[in-house]
């Protein structure tokens, strides 16, 4: 990968290479950076890339270090872990432990990039490649934001977020609006719907709805509350066992803002920004293999264009690919560095595969993708870039060809057995499954446990009971009853989880935890 | 082409995580606190120089989440194969363990992962020594002015397209922050602008440039250790007021219990001793010391003295009639804190009578509990303003 003949080919590459590359220094100016842009912009072009306008921000390493505490939002209301991402980050920089080389770039529109002024010129251009044409395209194009992000509005909601928790400290204080924001951060991930198209949102909009809603909210929750019939008035024992909600609810964060007794209508309302932030990061945690390993196909490709047309010289090339090994590293299981897949190296693989498959394929490609091998690879690329989640991603494109680069191999560790299994290898009679156990992994809903909101106690004592649907018989983690504190907080009342494996009830939490039977 | 706008953001505020990294610290002020009182037990007195590395065990700031626990049947795929075929078995670990979720989260720094350390700055470091007195922090009046200097940059620049650097925002931001400084050194005289006008009213310093501080301290057996760090506390902000104004300051430590040894700063506050009290023999020594080390002539000399209000009786009259013939006419500022949350006996009397004859270089205070440190000293040091 490192070798400056294996380039790909793009289209048009015949074309006569230009006398002068840009520039040869390795410090940049904004002059510089113009030109730079100016002609990855046109690459982009060649190559039908569809972005947003791009906004490229220079800033200095501590504003890289800001940018990084807040997850890479650009204004973001107050928190004490935004704080302590800070600390550890900060630490980690000033020890040299930690480059910050790479880049952060905002899902809106226009796509801001930010660039560190520390960085060389040909860093400058790698982010600018990566991030403003491919993190950019595959924003505008993936169908997960598309449905679940509005760029145009995310920075105006961000401003609205921040200023409504202000406005919150100041009439109720900071401790009380870190609590409701600590309760909802627990569970954050636990804030979508995936299976409803949210509407779109802005912030004026939202701000007047905001206001529509103080309103109507809270008449809407007393009248949840007020039409439950006593419970001595209602024996009919069939609305009796007839659950609330009806069918099993996933946002659980909707459910509690929505159903939640005693709030006041202004955490309702923080519980709703987290939500919004939620579903903006959404596809982000769904989409890392494809988004990563897009960025990465095309900062590689769009620079060994601009080689081609003599833009830059070999010292540029050599200093970015030395960059971009270390990007795409995958260190093998057995390393001291290793830590899971890495996704860029995954995601960059698969593409650059299937740009291979559609140029130049062989009988195994033919026999396992016989709608694309030979087919337009622009075309094709684009299509899975813009139709896929890492899950399906995986499943629909992963060749036999990147499972034996890569030479992955799947290990089944089982309680009830007392050694490892190796299921599947990089061969014949194991591909499909590899492929299957690969796809999986990267299931949200197998990543994290399964639970929704499963009854409210209505016509009692208002408990709420979550339900957990074990997969594999993996149980709940340590940090459940801390959890379950936190949504105690925001429900109000008490709080059950139980893990219903097959109907059996295998684990239960309380909040308030119960007393131990007494002997 | 062209549609790419390329913004140099560099001037803009770098301190957009100020305020969350002040909420973070705000929110675990007492493992800070806690680092910070231990500290100070190993710190010299004059070591204030510095921030201070903090630990926070790392269970304390986690933010839980609900995620899957160990057991049940997991599959992991990984890269690297090398001889492994399908069905080959291989043996756990004795002691069970397991991969858990085959996420593994190597510390970076090899620090143990169930701490959390970080570096807190030398002002926060005082701020949490006095916290209860918000004692803020030294540099505040050079950020002020910063602060005020962004804040005109921004009124007078044309407004920005971006809502993400909205400058109405901005400017909101920094008033605030400004407001907040502005009121916090109010609460501090003598580290910032104030003390230099309370100067004015000491006796002409001559030359300005070199101090020595006298701590004295009752080291009889009632004397606990809780009180010794209250006092060693108190002696840092008289070191910290003397840092501000002087170049050179040398430091004397004079223990005493019915006798009085110069010592230095360890033994000073933590060696122990039994007996009764006699506070004139230090009195006596401190006098003796001026004598033959600090003419006044060329340092212009400060004491504070504690004690828990003990002394034998009849040697308070001798401590009030040392004082006032020996040692007063020579020092800028003698400052006695009587560290008891008990009645006043025979000694804070006769200095109370010492402090009608020379209210411009004696004072004395009364100290119940830690909390009172800094608004004591701020009073024992105010009192030359009038």
């Amino acid at each position: 990968m490192t070798n400056l003949m294996d380039r790909p080919t793009p289209p048009g590459s015949d074309q006569p290479r230009a006398r002068e590359p840009i520039s040869t220094g390795s410090e940049w100016t904004f002059e510089l950076i113009q030109k730079y842009d100016d002609e990855i912009a046109k690459c982009a072009a060649e190559f039908g890339l569809d972005t947003y306008p791009n906004q490229v921000e220079v800033i200095s390493a501590e504003q890289m270090m800001d940018a990084y505490s807040s997850v890479g939002m650009p204004v973001g209301y107050h928190h004490w872990s935004f704080g302590k991402q800070f600390l550890s980050t900060s630490k980690g920089y000033q020890r040299g432990q930690m480059g910050l080389a790479y880049e952060i770039v905002i899902n809106s529109n226009p796509c801001i990039a930010y660039l560190m002024e520390e960085n060389t010129l040909p860093m400058q251009a790698l982010v600018i490649a990566h991030a403003s044409y491919g993190h950019n395209s595959f924003f505008k194009g993936n169908y997960l934001f598309r449905t679940w992000t509005d760029a145009s509005a995310i920075i105006d909601y961000l401003v609205f977020a921040r200023n409504y928790v202000a406005e919150c400290e100041e009439r109720y204080g900071v401790d009380t609006v870190e609590e409701i924001l600590d309760s909802c951060h627990a569970l954050m991930n636990y804030g979508v719907d995936r299976y409803k198209r949210p509407a779109p949102i802005s912030a004026s909009e939202e701000l007047r709805r905001q206001k529509e809603r103080e309103e109507y909210q809270q008449r809407r929750i007393n009248d949840l509350w007020r039409t439950i019939p006593k419970m001595d008035e209602d024996d009919d024992p069939v609305r009796r066992r007839k659950r609330y909600p009806e069918e099993p609810q996933e946002n659980i964060l909707y459910f509690i803002e929505k159903n939640a007794p005693l709030l006041e209508t202004w955490q309702r309302e923080i519980i709703r920004i987290v939500r919004k932030l939620a579903q903006y990061f959404y596809p982000q945690r769904q989409t890392q293999v494809m988004n990563e390993g897009w960025a990465t196909f095309w900062h590689y490709t769009l620079l060994h264009r601009m080689y081609d047309k003599g833009l830059v010289n070999d010292g540029f090339m050599l200093e970015f690919l030395q960059s971009h090994s270390a990007v795409v590293y995958q260190p093998p299981f057995n390393s001291p560095w290793y830590s899971g897949l890495n996704p860029y190296t995954l995601g960059f693989s698969m593409f650059t595969d299937l740009r291979r498959i559609c140029e130049h394929p062989t009988g195994e490609d033919r026999q396992w993708f016989p709608d694309i091998a030979g087919s337009d690879w622009l075309e094709t690329l684009h299509f899975a870039m813009k139709n896929f989640k890492d899950e399906s991603f995986i499943q629909q494109f992963l060749s036999p060809k990147v499972m034996r680069d890569l030479k992955l191999f799947a290990i089944q560790n089982d309680d009830q057995e007392d050694v490892y299994r190796v299921t599947a290898i990089h061969d014949d009679p194991g591909y499909r499954d590899l492929r299957e156990k690969l796809a999986r992994q990267y299931n949200l809903s197998y990543r994290e446990p399964n639970i929704q909101v499963w009854n409210v106690d209505v016509r009692g004592d208002r408990s709420l009971t979550l339900r957990h649907i074990p997969v594999d018989r993996v149980p709940m983690g340590k940090e459940t009853e801390e959890v379950l504190r936190h949504v105690h907080r925001l429900w109000g009342f008490d709080v059950h989880l139980e893990s219903v494996d097959d109907g059996t009830t295998v684990q239960e939490y309380h909040c308030p935890p119960r007393e131990l039977e007494e002997d | 082409m062209g549609m790419t706008h390329i913004v140099d953001r560099r001037l803009n505020g770098k301190n957009k995580s100020a305020v969350n990294r002040e909420r973070f610290l705000r929110r675990y002020r007492h493992h800070i606190k806690r680092a910070v009182a231990e500290a100070v037990q190993k710190r010299s007195i004059t070591d204030i120089e510095r921030g201070e590395k903090v630990s926070i065990p790392s269970r304390d700031i986690e933010e839980p989440i609900f995620h899957h626990g160990q057991g049940g049947k997991r599959e992991v795929v990984h890269p690297g194969n090398q001889e492994f075929v399908a069905g080959d078995t291989i043996p756990k670990p004795e002691g069970g363990g397991g991969q858990g979720s085959g996420q593994g989260q190597a510390s970076p720094d090899g620090e143990g992962m169930d701490e959390f350390a970080f570096q807190i700055t030398q002002e926060e470091f005082l701020d949490f020594l006095f916290d209860d007195l918000e004692l803020p922090n030294l540099a505040r009046k050079k950020k002020i002015r910063e602060l005020e200097k962004q804040l005109e940059a921004l009124k007078s620049a044309p407004e920005d397209l971006d809502p993400a650097f909205s400058h109405e925002d901005q400017i909101k931001v920094l008033e605030e922050e400004i407001a907040r400084l502005k009121a916090n050194v109010k609460r501090i005289p003598f580290i910032d602008e104030i003390d230099l006008r309370y100067r004015q009213h000491l006796k002409q310093p001559q030359p300005a440039t070199s101090a020595v501080m006298f701590c004295l301290m009752d080291v009889s057996g009632s004397m606990t250790q809780m009180h010794k760090d209250i006092a060693k506390r108190f002696f840092i902000l008289l070191y910290l007021f003397l840092k501000k104004n002087y170049k050179k300051i040398e430091v004397v430590f004079i223990r005493h219990h019915t006798s009085a040894k110069e010592v230095d700063e360890e033994e000073f506050f933590y060696s122990r001793e039994t007996g009764g009290t006699i506070v004139s023999s230090a009195l006596k020594l401190m006098h003796k010391i001026i004598e033959s080390r600090y003419s006044p002539a060329e340092w212009n000399i400060y004491a504070a003295q504690a004690s828990d209000g003990d002394n034998w009786n009849d040697d308070s009259p001798v401590c009030g009639k040392v004082l006032a013939d020996s040692i007063l006419p020579l020092v800028q500022y003698f400052a006695y804190v009587e560290i008891t949350p008990q009645d006043h006996q025979m000694l804070w009397y006769e200095y109370e009578k010492i402090q009608e004859r020379f209210p411009q270089s004696f004072a004395l205070q009364q100290i119940a509990d830690p909390g009172e440190i800094y608004p004591v000293f701020r009073q024992l040091f105010e009192r030359k303003a009038a």
